[in-house]
């Protein structure tokens, strides 16, 4: 039977086995997320600045519809991504379906809506504060982005953690792209499913501790860094 | 500072695409069922082939139905599924060029140890299925179009109920899945014998009906077509396909086994 006692020594026991297979599991979970989360950065970041400081027709319907993306079910965005990559859709040439590749674009859809909507927000705001100083020193909008990107990089390190625990813990997504191929698009998440499917509870949730610690240990990463370079800065 | 950003994204990129994820044609993907995929079979039976073959096998379990829309859609090399209509069906649409049967299990009825609906000693499935009904004891159904769903569905045609109300829970979820629900409000279900006997968590579910002919469970697998899907690695999965049904394959399935209990019956003709 199931209690939170063997789930804790289920994990205890995956951990100190350091079980290969277990192993490759954690890194492939990493590698798709963290690539998913470091491309829709580049993306997101410089797109929501951009949406931040300029104004056109239609900016509201913009900022409404990414604002409505960061609550699109992982499932659908796998679905999409699916269609997309299938032998039978537009780029099924490509062959990507089933391959971490396919994982990555699916997380970045799900990742890059939060992390623009985010910085848009955030950047309005500081726009607000410093719009008067930057137009005084001359700076252009385009140049204006870097500059208060990096003003806001402490709240921005924020937004992109956010982005990263969207993508760590979705399943959906990767579930259907990625179809749970062992040793091959097998990740954390797809693993806890395939083995609660499987009656393994306690090996489940043990799977599911390990994921929590993982991501704790990279957000309290992420957090001394932020917190050192601050104090260097004064 | 920026250092620090360069080393934040040196390590991310770093952990990303190593080996692993570079492409490599020895391999076939093969869309099968989760019942197949969570008993174990094709860790047992996988490496065999690919020691003999230098074939890996990649596999994609879902649900018979998603597996045939896999093999349309060309997303698959090969499907090994159990549901022989709609297997027939699949070659008489052209999507497939050969069917063979490959091995056989059976279906059983699972329950609450204390059986309210007394099927245990129903003569037959039919039987089984009607005292459910008439009783009207809880029963959770997979509704998801898996060969098993598609197997429940024909046996209560053939018993004559059109089984809704509110005992009769369709869930839409794998077998896994199913059997966790089954358990936690004490319904009767319909399962693949593979999935059952190596579920961990049945908590009070007990076997309570087998044994009838009308419960037999093919497999079979199919070779795709070459002339639909030309991308295919069709030579890989005919290799695949032939293997299976090879006195080497057939011993495989043979040979794996579960607690004790051999789960996978092979009957390739």
């Amino acid at each position: 039977m199931l209690t939170s006692d063997n789930a804790f020594s289920t994990a205890l026991a995956l951990i100190l086995s350091m079980d290969s297979a277990l192993i490759s599991i954690v890194m492939l979970s990493l590698q798709v997320s963290l690539m998913a989360v470091v491309i829709a950065s580049l993306l997101a970041l410089p797109l929501g600045a951009a949406l931040a400081l300029w104004r056109f027709p239609g900016r509201n319907a913009v900022i409404i519809v990414l604002n409505a993306l960061m609550g699109l079910p992982p499932v659908v965005a796998g679905l999409c991504v699916y269609l997309l990559l299938s032998r039978a859709g537009p780029l099924g040439s490509w062959g990507l379906l089933f391959t971490p590749t396919a994982m990555v674009i699916a997380q970045v859809i799900l990742v890059l809506p939060i992390i623009a909507a985010l910085t848009r927000q955030q950047i309005e705001t500081l726009h607000g504060e410093y719009a008067e100083q930057l137009q005084s020193l001359g700076l252009t909008r385009p140049r204006m982005i870097p500059t208060l990107l990096w003003d806001a990089r402490f709240g921005l390190l924020t937004v992109i953690l956010a982005g990263f625990g969207r993508a760590s813990a979705e399943v959906g997504a990767v579930m259907i792209v990625g179809g749970n191929i062992d040793g091959v698009t097998r990740v954390m998440t797809t693993s806890i499913v395939l083995e609660t499917s499987k009656g393994n509870l306690p090996m489940a949730l043990g799977l599911g501790i390990i994921l929590l610690i993982l991501v704790t240990m990279i957000n309290a990463i992420a957090h001394m860094i932020g917190e050192t370079a601050k104090k260097r800065l004064g | 500072m920026n250092k620090t950003t360069a080393l934040i994204t040196a390590g991310a990129l770093s952990l990303t695409w190593s080996g692993t994820l570079l492409a490599d044609d020895g391999y076939i993907t093969l869309a099968s069922t989760t019942s197949t995929e969570n008993s174990g079979l094709f860790g047992a039976i996988i490496p065999a082939f690919t020691e003999k073959t230098g074939i890996d096998v990649r596999v994609v379990a879902v649900g018979t139905g998603q597996a045939f829309e896999i093999g349309r859609r060309g997303d698959a090399d090969s499907l090994l599924v159990h549901d022989t209509a709609g297997e027939e069906q699949f070659v008489a649409d052209g999507y497939a060029t050969e069917r063979l049967n490959v091995m056989y299990n059976d279906f059983v009825i699972v329950g609450p140890s204390d059986d309210p609906a007394g099927i245990s000693d129903s003569e037959t499935v039919v039987d089984a299925m009607q005292q459910i009904a008439e009783s009207e004891s809880p029963f959770a159904s997979r509704g998801d179009d898996s060969g098993t769903n598609r197997a429940e569905l024909r046996l209560w045609e053939d018993a004559g109920i059109t089984p809704q109300g509110e005992w009769y829970r369709e869930l839409g979820s794998g077998m896994g899945p199913t059997l966790n629900t089954a358990a936690g409000m004490d319904a009767y279900t319909f399962t693949d014998r593979a999935t059952w006997v190596a579920f961990e968590n049945p908590q009070d579910l007990t076997l309570l009906f087998e044994g009838d002919e009308a419960l037999f469970n093919q497999y079979g697998s199919l070779l795709l077509s070459a002339e639909r899907h030309p991308h295919l690695k069709h030579d890989l999965a005919a290799q695949w396909h032939e293997w299976l049904v090879s006195k080497e394959g057939q011993q495989a399935i043979a040979d794996f086994e579960v607690d004790g209990q051999q789960l996978f019956f092979p009957n390739a003709e």
